[in-house]
């Protein structure tokens, strides 16, 4: 490995990266208090607020040893002053061995991993990137599924801006998945990703009915259809109800699909679902804990 | 008759000859003050003559470009593929062709493109080089920023100078 690798994109991390990523991810899970960064420094670094993934961090950085530095919103920070991201990821950077990073702006983490000293890892940059979110979802398929190869995915909602469907399309490409895309039109998995299956040789479908293909997934991943995505508000009104799902409709599906979704759920997830054994996307987020602390056991190049 | 007709009649050439340097033709009109910027053309000491709307058997109307007394780098040619993909480059000594350059498209550019997404860091930090990977897709070349992965078409590159 590298002296000084970051994680910024799921796309710095090869197939094999993220196979290592799993078996520790499990490794971390059977034992959970493994004080291997202890008298390391990590800066978390959340340049705008995001409650769940900075406690997500910050539990995997306490339990591998770590100490936390940092701050969950700029208010009160030189950034409030007008203070560049360059010198605030300069200065920061000789504080800490490793800065976990969520920024507004897109390209934001790449850039700072140029400008540190120490490595990067990307807790969301703006609409871009989420590749801890990544690794997660795919070591969530892993743990209920028994492997990640042809897995028959079925992404539901906002396919044309959500990050997390984009990433998630990227990494199980590795894989070999089948995708089923169910959208409204206006928010359907922009071309350049299908046609980034097309030419790998993956099989997509396209549909807007959630209840077509879903006897056939082993996944379910839902996303939130939001009202401000919608030019039309009346084209929302019309489609919105389309992408609830509840928990009758899930009579059908196989023995071993579960229910993922990146979190928060508003409304696109009934609460009667909540109580239905394929419902993981609980389960989901206590794995982000071991997920995160692989990644920066592997980055530290202590496992 | 047209005074482009005309002049063709007469022998005339459109934009003078010029004794040395170098010749950007077949330019599409559209595309001849991205040219013109990216090659910072409209701050050299060189003497330039151009014009535009042109006929052209190959692509319909085009811009020319003449620079006197100036050479492009092969990093500048390649440049100007982005912009202006059917333009032709030739090497003029003496009043004659002495060579003509093929214009390759590069792979990867740096520091004269803007990315098109207003959310990329790249459009809030100052000081940062824009960085692309260059890519062909569905025919027409496309660039990838390095830093938010969003996609500049060729349409949209719009030069920094």
């Amino acid at each position: 490995m590298k002296e000084k690798q970051s994680l910024v994109s799921i796309h710095d991390f090869t197939k094999e990266d993220i196979l290592r990523i799993m078996e520790l991810a499990a490794d971390f899970e059977a034992n959970p208090d493994q004080r291997l960064l202890y008298g390391k420094v990590v800066a978390s670094l959340f340049f705008e607020p995001s409650t769940r993934t900075r406690l997500s961090f910050e539990s995997a950085i306490n339990r591998l040893g770590a100490r936390v530095i940092g701050f969950s919103e700029v208010n009160n920070t030189s950034v409030s002053k007008g203070e560049t991201l360059h010198d605030t990821i300069t200065v920061i950077s000789n504080y800490c061995d490793m800065i976990v990073m969520r920024h507004p702006i897109e390209g934001a983490a790449r850039y700072a991993s140029e400008v540190s000293k120490v490595p990067v890892v990307n807790a969301g940059d703006g609409a871009n990137q989420h590749p801890s979110q990544t690794l997660l979802d795919l070591y969530s398929i892993l743990k209920t599924q028994g492997r990640l190869d042809n897995i028959n995915i079925m992404m539901v909602g906002d396919l044309k801006y959500g990050r997390t469907v984009h990433s998630l399309l990227e990494a199980l490409s590795h894989f070999k998945a089948e995708f089923t895309f169910v959208s409204p039109p206006e928010l359907q998995m922009p071309t350049e990703y299908k046609m980034q299956l097309y030419e790998r040789g993956i099989s997509y479908y396209e549909t807007s009915d959630i209840m077509e293909r879903m006897e056939m997934a082993d996944i379910i991943y839902m996303t939130r259809v939001q009202r401000e995505r919608f030019s039309d508000i009346m084209e929302y009104e019309r489609v919105k109800n389309a992408y609830i799902l509840h928990n009758n409709m899930l009579a059908k599906t196989k023995p071993n699909m579960k229910i993922l979704h990146p979190l928060p759920r508003v409304n696109e997830i009934a609460t009667d679902v909540d109580s239905n054994p394929k419902a993981y996307y609980f389960h989901q987020t206590e794995n982000g804990v071991y997920t995160r602390m692989a990644i920066m056991a592997y980055l530290f190049g202590v496992k | 008759m047209s005074q482009q007709q005309d002049n063709h009649k007469k022998g005339i050439l459109e934009v003078s000859a010029i004794e040395n340097g170098t010749v950007i033709d077949h330019i599409p009109p559209t595309s001849l003050f991205k040219v013109i910027k990216l090659l910072n053309l409209d701050s050299t000491k060189h003497q330039v003559t151009f014009g535009t709307n042109l006929k052209s058997k190959r692509i319909g109307t085009k811009a020319i470009i003449k620079i006197a007394d100036k050479y492009c780098a092969d990093e500048e040619i390649s440049y100007i593929s982005l912009v202006a993909p059917t333009a032709r480059l030739s090497i003029i000594r003496d009043y004659e062709v002495a060579e003509k350059r093929q214009i390759e498209v590069p792979t990867y550019v740096e520091g004269f493109v803007k990315c098109g997404n207003p959310m990329c860091v790249t459009n809030h930090e100052p000081h940062i080089k824009t960085r692309f990977d260059v890519f062909t897709r569905g025919g027409e070349l496309a660039l990838r920023c390095k830093y938010c992965e969003k996609i500049t078409t060729q349409e949209q590159i719009e030069v920094i100078r």
